[in-house]
């Protein structure tokens, strides 16, 4: 009796199984902007499930910017609430730059799993993949922003360019921390192991980020660092939005930002589709 | 059959070279639309790299290709939407559910949000993953794993479905499921081609079977052709006392004037020979010769003879040369 019922079991499930098979007609392949949502819809999905990787645009905000204000605040500017109308804008640009390395790892990650050769056998513009997620780093960066600048408002920050000049700050930020991402793709996409990305990110971005006016006014270097200071883009950007959340922006600060912007995307993105459509 | 043959593959002297390392050197092969072609060969054959040649994922270094037609350095479009790839590891998102990995594959195929569930939800249940259709897959057991990571690649059905060693590491239960897959797939008109080191595999679902080795196929066939291709007998046989194994190669040697192959265990022997009264004459002069036989088989050569056979006598280079690319 059991065997018969086995039996009608498994002659169902081979119908349903062959049914599967056979009932699936060929759509039309998607559009650029259907498969960019998709690949958006996946890095938040990937939040949803694994929320400890939103660690470094909640925690590290709010470390950083404790430890710095009250580490240096007494020390360069004399008192640390005056120190923090400096300091917030600048840490706020070396917090959000150096959480852009992640994406890249999230790539290299893909990778070495195998899902990348998936999706490079799907009838999609192959782009999409990479923008998708890049899209969804672009709301991790506002959350970053949104978190810091919230906690120093309680500390006492005060922007004079009102809600504004906050938001324009932030607009910059995120173009420029989009731009920055491609370099993390490349790199994403020829370095073998996640360690070793770790560390080239590392070693990019901590100098770039500490050898700038995020810190401390530049006129106080020695002139050949201080010329290095002010071609770095880290500088420019924080320039940018020092100026802007206190109101004394200039257009050629953000017209300098948008370039460098402009520049990184047109050199890194197309390498980047280049590698992901080449990789061995 | 037939009057104009279709074509699934036809790829010419492919070559894909890795530094100094002929990964694929010079491989051609036809596969008609609507079989399975199996692809056998040990570790770092270049099973693995051939299927990514074909896969439009590596450009050849040489030698040229055409998938149902479409030139395989010109139309990768083309190809890529009639293909379908289930890589040797699962190439779908761990942190992801089994049924969000199949909605997106499906929106990535271009179905409509309400479709793409849909058809998800169709899949999982045929696949008897239904249970496991809210569970993110880095918590699948390694049967389910493939199944999902199969379902994935037909959320479409692909004209033609690359399998990177279906069943490697699955149990026997497991192992059949994907196999019952397989040749519903086949049934309803998909053409497969499957790379396994497991010559049961090849034996049971390919309808032609090609050796590779070192980047080159040195053996094309159906089973039974490579089979008949080594000889049309094996007689194999086990004695009990290690040291009766010299005495044992003379009397056969002579008595069936025929090679006899000491095999790597100390005890086991067997020969290509067709006539069954030398082999019965054989048996009972080892009789008389008080040399004791623990097991003996004769017929038709196992496939992992042929295999054995085929790629014995590169097995020593290999040995040196093998880098992990495969």
């Amino acid at each position: 009796m059991t065997g018969y019922i086995e039996q009608r079991e498994k002659e169902a499930s081979e119908l349903r199984l062959n049914e599967s098979i056979a009932s699936s007609d060929r759509p039309k392949p998607p559009s650029a902007v259907a498969s960019t949502l998709t690949f958006a819809t996946r890095a938040l999905l990937r939040i949803k499930h694994v929320p400890e990787q939103m660690f470094d645009v909640t925690v590290f905000p709010v470390i950083f910017l404790l430890m710095f204000t009250y580490l240096f605040g007494g020390a360069i500017a004399g008192s640390t609430e005056e120190y923090l109308q400096f300091l917030l804008p600048g840490i706020l640009v070396m917090t959000v730059a150096q959480i852009t390395m992640y994406t890249g790892i999230d790539l290299n990650n893909d990778i070495r799993k195998g899902i990348f050769d998936r999706f490079r056998t799907l009838p999609i513009w192959l782009p999409s993949a990479l923008i998708g997620s890049l899209l969804v780093d672009v709301v991790r960066y506002s959350m970053a922003s949104v978190i810091m600048i919230t906690l120093g408002f309680a500390l006492g920050f005060r922007p004079e360019g009102g809600l504004m000049g906050v938001m324009g700050a932030i607009a910059l930020i995120l173009v420029f921390s989009f731009s920055l991402s491609w370099i993390w793709t490349v790199c994403g996409l020829i370095v073998r192991s996640e360690k070793a990305l770790m560390m080239i990110s590392f070693m990019v971005l901590f100098p770039l980020t500490f050898v700038s006016n995020v810190f401390v006014d530049p006129r106080t270097l020695p002139s050949w660092l201080e010329s290095f200071v002010d071609v770095n883009p880290i500088s420019i950007l924080a320039t940018a939005v020092r100026g802007a959340m206190h109101g004394t922006v200039t257009t050629q600060q953000v017209i300098l930002v948008l370039i460098v912007s402009v520049i990184m995307t047109a050199i890194f993105a197309p390498i980047t589709v280049y590698l992901y459509r080449n990789k061995k | 059959m037939e009057a104009a043959p279709d074509w699934a593959i036809e790829a010419k002297g492919l070559v894909k070279i890795f530094g100094k390392h002929r990964a694929v050197d010079g491989v051609d092969l036809t596969v008609r639309r609507g079989t399975v072609f199996g692809f056998l060969g040990p570790n770092g054959a270049g099973k693995t790299t051939t299927i990514r040649l074909l896969a439009t994922l590596l450009k050849p270094d040489g030698g040229s290709a055409r998938i149902f037609g479409h030139d395989l350095s010109k139309e990768g479009d083309e190809i890529r939407s009639r293909i379908s790839l289930t890589g040797q590891y699962a190439s779908i998102d761990e942190d992801l559910t089994g049924m969000e990995n199949l909605v997106m594959m499906g929106r990535l195929m271009g179905y409509g949000r309400a479709a793409a569930k849909a058809r998800a939800a169709e899949l999982l249940k045929a696949f008897g993953l239904q249970e496991a259709a809210k569970r993110q897959v880095k918590n699948y057991s390694g049967g389910m794993r493939r199944r999902i990571d199969i379902a994935a690649s037909i959320v479409v059905t692909p004209e033609l479905l690359f399998l990177d060693e279906p069943t490697v590491g699955l149990d026997p239960r497991s192992r059949n499921q994907v196999w019952d897959i397989i040749r519903a797939l086949v049934g309803s008109g998909t053409t497969v081609l499957l790379t396994t080191q497991y010559l049961e595999e090849a034996d049971q679902l390919a309808d032609r079977i090609a050796v590779i080795n070192q980047g080159k196929i040195i053996a094309e066939g159906t089973s039974s052709e490579l089979k008949a291709s080594v000889g049309t007998g094996t007689l194999s046989l086990q004695l009990v006392n290690a040291e009766d194994r010299p005495r044992a190669v003379n009397i056969l040697e002579d008595k069936l004037s025929a090679a006899v192959r000491s095999m790597p265990d100390s005890t086991s022997l067997t020969a290509q020979i067709n006539d069954s009264f030398l082999v019965a004459d054989a048996l009972s002069e080892l009789a008389r010769e008080r040399i004791a036989v623990s097991d003996f088989s004769f017929g038709r050569p196992s496939l992992d003879e042929v295999f054995l056979t085929l790629t014995g006598h590169e097995a020593a280079q290999e040995a040196q040369s093998e880098e992990g690319v495969s």
